[in-house]
């Protein structure tokens, strides 16, 4: 009976996705270029690091992206560098939200004074420009991809642990957390099998905003040469050398498909992020609530 | 009223001592600067004279005491190597900096608030979809892509727009002169500001049509146009004051990059040369000016909050 009502609920939260076609078309989209990240080794033509052909060819069908100044192929390279830049947005994210969870469930649970203690540590950091934290954080590890997904991760938590926090603290005042805490069901069973799976989807609709900023920064910090470092590509470092004057007006195939791709991944993240806010939650079902 | 103002700025305080310990907990990992001057040139002797000379050779938490004892006194130190107090430097790069934010972030309100309220008032119809999407596409452009696509259009290709600096070099500048040079950063900046703003301020404006007072507003019959404008807009205020408050840390952070990509000559020069040279005191000035205009501008949207809405008792 409770299977049968489960699987009913997860229909509607479907259904109720679905009817954002532009979500569908956008899930497809990435659905896609995650499936081209996921293959990169089976269907790039040649390897990413290694030089391939003469420098700077425009398209060709040989090299259906052109090359870039040391002769690699730019298709094969945009692959790898997707795959990059989504496991350092996908890890960066999972840490952030591991993090923001659990100081949120502990700081809307305990509350007194732990909670008055986090969430003035949480101020602290949220009131803190970002950029500054990530750039003198970058400057203390040696750049590279663990220390940039370590930086985003340890950066991105308070607006989870805020979201969580205020969550617990409306679910704690609910009949059914109450009668468990009456009934003395031990405090891990109340936190984790009660108020947890209850707090799962305004966390997932949060994150894929979080998932989305991580590829925005990662990209913006390798561009600038503390994220990702070369040979390694990311979707941020291959538009490294984008800044010059004859790459800009001569040389398009070095940075605008590079470029579209990271915007088209975001605005797909970010328009699935928001239908699933409306699938989940029915009560403010606006189409694009903020 | 005052005595609200008085109970935040005492609160603020330990949260500022705060943000300044993470700092120079944070910055003193990073290593310390005189890794980077040891060389064939330098000798050890002359390495330790120069931590003498800085501090360096005392433990971090008697460094940071000897820190906050000489701000206390009113004095942010002197940058490594070049000597200079740090508050000069700061004060000749914040100028700079300010404009470029203040006219992004009006820039950017000047883009979301009509938007956002064309796009609630015409809520589920094309022009609704249209202009969210674009603000959905908005808040995607890393800025950086976009500074680039900005440069290749009005620089390159239309030649309208210089793609640096704040000043032609060899001229005396002038106003139209650093407003020409002035365009292109800050539509970067007031992109990203509108972007997220728009989904926002609509939102906000949605909430509140729904409100019963403005459905009894539309039946008393005194025209939907003067119910929005009357009603619907002074009531909306509230959330874009709150929006508006919170864009200030992103500004700064979407500044830094902003200014590396155009060589403003602002702050966010300053912090990216200092954090790659590991100048403390550099470092340690901009993070306690910017911890400090974040919370002022917190406490500021307090206040306007207050006075927008007269509900709000303290």
């Amino acid at each position: 009976m409770k299977s049968k009502e489960k699987g009913g609920k997860y229909r509607q939260i479907m259904k109720r996705f679905c009817r954002h076609r532009a979500a569908v078309v956008c899930l497809a989209i990435f659905t896609v270029l995650l499936l081209m990240a996921v293959l990169a080794p089976v269907i790039a033509p040649y390897e990413p690091t290694k030089p391939t052909g003469k420098f700077s060819q425009p398209p060709s069908p040989e090299h259906i992206l052109g090359t870039d100044k040391i002769g690699r192929d730019m298709y094969s390279r945009i692959l790898y560098a997707m795959r990059v830049s989504l496991l350092v947005g996908f890890l960066a994210t999972a840490i952030s939200t591991v993090i923001g969870v659990a100081l949120g469930l502990v700081s809307g649970y305990f509350g007194g004074a732990v909670d008055k203690a986090i969430m003035s540590f949480t101020d602290m950091v949220m009131s803190f420009p970002y950029i500054l934290l990530v750039l003198v954080a970058a400057a203390i590890f040696r750049p590279g991809m663990v220390s940039i997904v370590l930086i985003l991760g340890f950066v991105d938590w308070p607006g989870v642990a805020r979201l969580v926090r205020g969550n617990v603290l409306s679910l704690r005042e609910t009949n059914f957390v109450k009668s468990d805490i009456a009934a003395g069901m031990p405090r891990r069973f109340i936190l984790f099998s009660e108020i947890l799976p209850n707090t799962v989807a305004p966390v997932l609709v949060y994150a894929t905003s979080v998932f989305a900023l991580s590829i925005l920064d990662e990209a913006a910090l390798s561009f600038l040469g503390m994220g990702v470092q070369k040979p390694t590509p990311s979707l941020g470092n291959i538009l490294e050398g984008a800044e010059s004057l004859s790459v800009l007006t001569d040389k398009p195939w070095l940075w605008a498909p590079a470029g579209t791709v990271i915007i088209l991944l975001v605005v797909c993240i970010n328009f699935v992020g928001d239908a699933l806010r409306d699938a989940f939650d029915p009560r403010n079902a606006d189409a694009f609530k903020g | 009223m005052w005595k609200y103002v008085l109970k935040k700025l005492l609160l603020a305080i330990p949260v500022l001592l705060g943000i300044t310990v993470i700092d120079y907990i944070i910055m003193s990992l990073a290593g310390s600067p005189l890794d980077m001057m040891v060389g064939p040139r330098m000798t050890e002797g002359a390495v330790a004279a120069r931590a003498a000379q800085w501090g360096l050779d005392q433990p971090v938490y008697v460094q940071y005491w000897n820190w906050l004892r000489e701000v206390l006194h009113g004095n942010l130190g002197y940058a490594y190597k070049s000597g200079q107090p740090v508050a000069d430097i700061i004060g000749s790069h914040l100028g700079p900096t300010l404009l470029l934010m203040g006219v992004s972030m009006v820039l950017g309100m000047l883009m979301a608030i009509p938007a956002g309220i064309y796009s609630a008032v015409h809520r589920y119809q094309k022009r609704d979809y249209a202009v969210v999407s674009t603000s959905f596409l908005f808040s995607s452009i890393p800025g950086f892509f976009l500074a680039l696509i900005l440069v290749y259009f009005f620089t390159v290709r239309l030649g309208w727009l210089p793609s640096g600096g704040m000043y032609t070099p060899g001229t005396g500048g002038g106003a139209g002169d650093v407003l020409r040079h002035l365009i292109l950063p800050s539509l970067v900046l007031a992109v990203g500001v509108a972007g997220g703003n728009i989904r926002y301020i609509r939102s906000a404006v949605l909430e509140i049509l729904e409100m019963d007072y403005l459905r009894t507003a539309v039946a008393k019959g005194i025209g939907r146009r003067f119910v929005i404008r009357k009603h619907a807009l002074r009531n909306a205020l509230l959330p874009i004051i709150t929006v508006t408050g919170m864009q200030i840390p992103t500004l700064f952070g979407g500044a830094v990059i902003v200014e590396q990509m155009f060589s403003w000559p602002g702050l966010g020069q300053v912090t990216w040369d200092a954090v790659l040279s590991r100048n403390y005191p550099v470092i340690m000035g901009v993070c306690l000016l910017s911890a400090v205009v974040v919370l002022l501008s917190n406490l500021i949207t307090d206040i306007l909050y207050a006075l927008a809405d007269p509900t709000i008792k303290y």
